[in-house]
């Protein structure tokens, strides 16, 4: 009889195959989009070799991952948490220096970028604090304590310049929400994000109007009590001082490049051309890969360096170009495939540790999938964050894989004991 | 377990509804609208234009007289430059170093990846030495480019030259020519330009984002090729043309020199003129600017364009028409006095005496007897009034090619001008003009002008006794299917009875054997001409001289105007005599060197100027 609890035999074999897949197809893409001819195949300076050591390398963490005792994580996610910002706070006095970003530590000729394995750090240690169970969502202690957890790692990271690993700590919301954040609170996120996006695009005289306008009208629909009075007041109030002061900090708190790729975004006229140049380049790529694509390595726009940065943050412009919309559907299908896969291993975990972080693994993985491919299909900002699995680079690779192998691990642990 | 379950469903929701989204978008992107593809190729598909090598001219001889030459720039690519022997490269083509660097850092300042040209129109022999060392100098290139070469520095005017087309042109040519491409201008690189350009090619091919070449499109299926222009041979005589320009040296003035038989132009000499290699290659735009602010206007076109009075010349068609209008008789006579006076008007004569006859009256040049011919004629019966009368006489002359635009083959051939009744009704009123009023027509002043292709015309014309070709400068294009010389093989008929030629004719060659134009003899040939003094507003008489060789079959007729010369036999008559004399015996007669001699020698221009020094 297969002894259920032994892990080997639990292992979420789809996941890994998914893996297997999305990797497989990384190679395939950053191959197509920067393979030099003018160098012999098998050559260190070739990005899909150094790419194929990184999967190499990811495969042993991986393998070592699951032959390890899960211990190491459940019991240690502080101590991972604390190392993992050690090494994010050294960058800051060891670290080298990339496009203005200092969050690179160089070994030999390799570079490893700590903030990446903030994200699994973070998925940890909000799984350990969640998962005891004296600690819930509702109680105000716990929620800035979560808060807490969250923030600091990605403040120390826009310290170094990196506004899209930053962003990424905001899917942690996601998982707060699942596990009891009232959700007034995703509401209420929602509601400065767009007010956020309408007092850049309007002028900010005419928004306080128009939210005193809808003030006043709210009044008319619900129950006029002296509470809704107060309250209505209050959030026009903070509203209208959000609205005055977000104009402020997006003039003088962002740099030039970060309120240029928020104008393109929103569709305001932008005179420099590097700010709209790679959306509209990816766009280029992947629209002229009509239904069926170019071909694998037939892409003349991928081929001939149109989009800059292609092989990572744009990957996606190379299986839009060279499959077509087969292609992207296809890959995007697949992406889904995974998200709900984790969110019903998810459902499945007896530990609330485990659910927790399986939750923030499924958020991680969207929000990369959301803004990534978003931004290279006009639909988000350019935010320079990897497409999971696909895009070139080590330290991407590493801690996605480390982030996924963890969750699987947990998963085939999950009815060897009862956290 | 609570009701945070639910939450599942609603994060699972949005997973959903964002993957929807983005199959949305990229359905709208990559199938639906279909610009992307467009820009798509924007982005990597160049069109190369392969320019066809330009038709050639050649002389009625098969004297090549215009060609193409082989000249290269020098291109550098910054990005690709390594460290090289500047010194060298510099000493190979006789520039200075820190000009060379200052171009060189412009360049890199332009772009890194895109072609800069660095040195132009580096002569073939240069570039065969460069050619060996290129290796060394990596990131620099050699681009060949074909340049209009003259081997023999005459007839500019006629052959013209190439220029870079103007806005105008390009939306004129229906999308052939693109901005930068060469296009005739001016004589026959303009008129033929059809001809002579050939067709263009198109080569797609793919570049990178640095728009560098990396192949060919589509296997170069919708590649085509460059078709060359077709040659062309001229009419002219290039040696001919060439001992012209040296006699009208020193001299402001035309000659246009005509095959009777053919219509065909042997030489236009428009002087002053220019070397035309001037104006191509390395030093064109300095030299051109400078020949254009020339107060002696070296590019206008003489010939075609400069209207003059036609003085005396022009009194064998006033006595064609005359007889043909049965004005006067062959046997008309007049009694000259030295003057035409009518009254207050006088028209003075520089002949006195008792004219017998109109060849008399020709070879004399009596101006008399032409304002009783021209007011005779005017006033004939046969007609109402004088305006009718004058319109009549300007029939006659238009059907000698005079006071209209003749269809030769270059670019702007002008009229001339012959006042109608409409001009005399303008200025002085319907009916408040007579024949004595318009009196100095008859020895052609006054408003009437004629450009020195329709005076030759005219000699043509006469020479013939009656008829004519339109005079063309092209007499074969290599191309059987071409069409274009069709006209220049139709006939012109003159409305005048041949025996009033034959009249005519006699005269004039009394003009040279007996008459004014007695220094235009040749031992050997007859010859019938006439000369012409002009007076004009403008400073000394206009010499001119009209004359055909031989009489009987003739083989040239030629018109030769010396701006400010003094008398027709002066210049006019010895230029036109010398250049029929090399034209038909090829070598100058020993009694009539030292007329050439002179003619080679005589400085107008500048002696004029010490006459009347110009400020």
């Amino acid at each position: 009889m297969i002894d259920k609890r032994k892990t080997n035999n639990n292992l979420d074999w789809v996941i890994i195959l998914l893996y297997g897949v999305f990797v497989s197809i990384g190679l395939l893409v950053v191959y197509a989009s920067s393979h030099d001819d003018s160098r012999p195949f098998f050559d260190t300076r070739q990005l899909y070799i150094r790419q194929l050591i990184w999967v190499c390398t990811s495969i042993i963490i991986a393998s070592f991952i699951l032959v390890t005792d899960n211990k190491i994580y459940t019991t240690f996610a502080y101590f991972i948490y604390a190392a993992v910002l050690i090494m994010v706070i050294g960058v800051f006095f060891f670290g080298h220096e990339v496009n203005g970003n200092k969050n690179w530590f160089e070994i030999g000729s390799f570079q490893l970028q700590p903030s990446e394995f903030a994200k699994f750090s973070v998925a940890l240690v909000l799984a350990k604090y969640l998962g005891n169970q004296n600690n819930n969502l509702k109680s105000n202690k716990t929620k800035m304590v979560s808060l807490a957890l969250i923030f600091f790692p990605a403040l120390l990271i826009q310290l170094q310049g990196d506004t899209g690993s930053t962003l990424v700590f905001l899917s942690f919301f996601l998982v707060l929400y699942r596990f009891g954040l009232p959700g007034e609170f995703l509401a209420l996120g929602l509601g400065v994000l767009t007010l956020s996006v309408f007092s850049l695009l309007i002028d900010k005289f005419t928004l306080i109007a128009i939210l005193f306008i809808m003030a006043g009208a709210s009044l008319y629909f619900i129950k006029r009590t002296k509470v809704a009075y107060f309250v209505i007041a209050g959030l026009f109030i903070c509203a209208s001082l959000y609205v005055t002061t977000t104009n402020y900090v997006f003039n003088h708190v962002l740099r030039s490049h970060q309120q240029e790729r928020i104008k393109v975004l929103l569709g305001q006229e932008v005179n420099v051309k590097d700010a709209d140049y790679n959306v509209r380049q990816s766009k280029i790529a992947i629209g002229s890969g009509g239904f069926l694509g170019k071909g694998p390595l037939h892409g003349t726009l991928t081929k001939y360096n149109f989009v800059p940065e292609q092989h990572t943050d744009f990957i996606f412009c190379t299986i839009g170009e060279e499959y077509g919309f087969l292609g992207t559907t296809l890959f995007v299908s697949l992406f889904l495939f995974l998200l709900i896969r984790i969110l019903s291993l998810a459902e499945r975990q007896r530990s609330k540790f485990s659910r927790i972080y399986a939750y923030g693994v499924a958020s991680i993985l969207f929000f990369h999938f959301l803004i990534n491919i978003g931004m290279t299909i006009g639909l988000a900002p350019v935010i320079g964050i990897p497409l999971p699995f696909i895009s070139y680079g080590g330290s991407s690779l590493w801690s996605f894989t480390i982030l996924l192998f963890i969750l699987i691990k947990l998963d085939a642990d999950r009815l060897a004991v009862l956290r | 377990m609570d009701t945070l379950a639910s939450r599942r469903k609603v994060l699972q929701m949005v997973f959903y509804i964002i993957a929807t989204v983005f199959v949305l978008r990229l359905l709208f992107i990559q199938v639906l609208n279909k610009n992307y593809k467009q820009l798509a190729n924007n982005n990597v598909l160049r069109k190369v234009t392969l320019y066809p090598s330009r038709g050639l001219i050649y002389d009625r001889n098969g004297k090549l007289i215009l060609f193409n030459q082989a000249e290269y720039d020098l291109l550098v690519v910054p990005g690709q430059i390594k460290k090289f022997d500047t010194l060298n490269l510099c000493n190979t083509l006789g520039l200075e170093i820190s000009n060379f660097k200052k171009e060189l850092f412009k360049a890199y300042k332009y772009s890194r990846f895109k072609p800069t040209v660095i040195v132009k129109g580096i002569q073939s022999e240069l570039y065969a030495q460069l050619q060996e060392d290129l290796f060394l100098y990596p990131g620099f290139y050699a681009q060949v480019r074909m340049v209009r070469t003259y081997p023999i520095a005459a007839a500019a005017h006629v052959l013209g030259y190439i220029s870079e087309v103007t806005l105008k042109q390009i939306d004129k040519s229906d999308g052939y020519y693109q901005q930068g491409d060469y296009i005739g201008t001016g004589g026959l690189e303009q008129y033929y330009e059809k001809i002579l350009r050939g067709k263009k090619g198109v080569k797609y091919v793919l570049v990178d984002v640095h728009n560098r070449e990396q192949g060919a499109f589509n296997e170069g299926q919708m590649d085509t090729l460059a078709i060359p222009g077709i040659n062309l041979h001229s009419t002219l005589d290039i040696d001919l043309q060439q001992y012209g320009e040296k006699l009208m040296q020193g001299k402001v003035g035309s000659v246009v020199a005509i095959d009777p038989s053919t219509g065909e132009v042997l030489a236009m000499i428009s002087s002053p003129t220019y070397d035309p290699r001037l104006i191509t290659g390395r030093e064109r735009g300095k030299n051109f600017s400078k020949l254009y602010a020339d107060s002696l206007k070296p590019l206008f076109v003489r010939p075609l364009k400069a209207s003059y009075p036609p003085g005396s010349i022009y009194k064998p068609l006033l006595g064609l028409i005359g007889l043909q209008e049965q004005a006067i008789l062959p046997s008309s006579t007049y009694s000259c006095a030295g003057a035409y006076s009518v009254g207050s008007s006088r028209v003075g004569c520089h002949h006195s005496g008792f004219v017998n006859n109109i060849i008399e009256a020709i070879q004399h040049s009596c101006n008399a007897y032409f304002c009783m011919s021209f007011r005779k004629m005017v006033d004939n019966n046969k007609y109402k009034t004088v305006a009718q009368g004058l319109d009549s006489w300007k029939s006659y002359l238009s059907s000698f090619g005079i006071g209209v635009r003749m269809k030769t083959d270059l670019p702007g051939v002008g009229y001339g001008f012959i006042p109608g009744s409409d001009y005399y009704n303008e200025i002085y009123g319907v009916g408040h003009w007579n024949s004595l009023t318009i009196v100095s027509l008859g020895i052609g002043q006054g408003e009437i002008g004629l450009t020195p292709l329709q005076m030759a015309n005219e000699m043509t014309a006469i020479a013939n006794h009656g008829w004519f070709y339109t005079p063309h400068l092209v007499k074969k294009v290599d191309d059987d299917t071409s069409t274009v010389l069709k006209i220049f093989k139709e006939k012109n008929i003159i409305p005048i009875e041949k025996k009033w030629f034959d009249v005519t004719v006699e005269a004039m060659k009394e003009v040279v054997e007996a008459g004014t134009g007695q220094i235009a003899q040749i031992p050997g040939l007859t010859m019938g001409g006439k000369t012409g003094t002009a007076q004009n507003p403008h400073g000394k008489d206009h010499s001119l001289f009209i004359c055909f060789s031989p009489v009987v079959d003739p083989k040239i007729a030629i018109a030769v105007i010396v701006e400010n010369a003094g008398f027709g036999a002066s210049y006019g008559a010895p230029i036109a005599s010398l250049m029929i004399e090399k034209y038909l015996n090829d070598t100058i007669s020993t009694p009539r060197k030292y007329l050439e001699q002179r003619m080679f020698e005589a400085d107008l221009i500048h002696n004029k100027f010490q006459q009347t020094p110009v400020h």
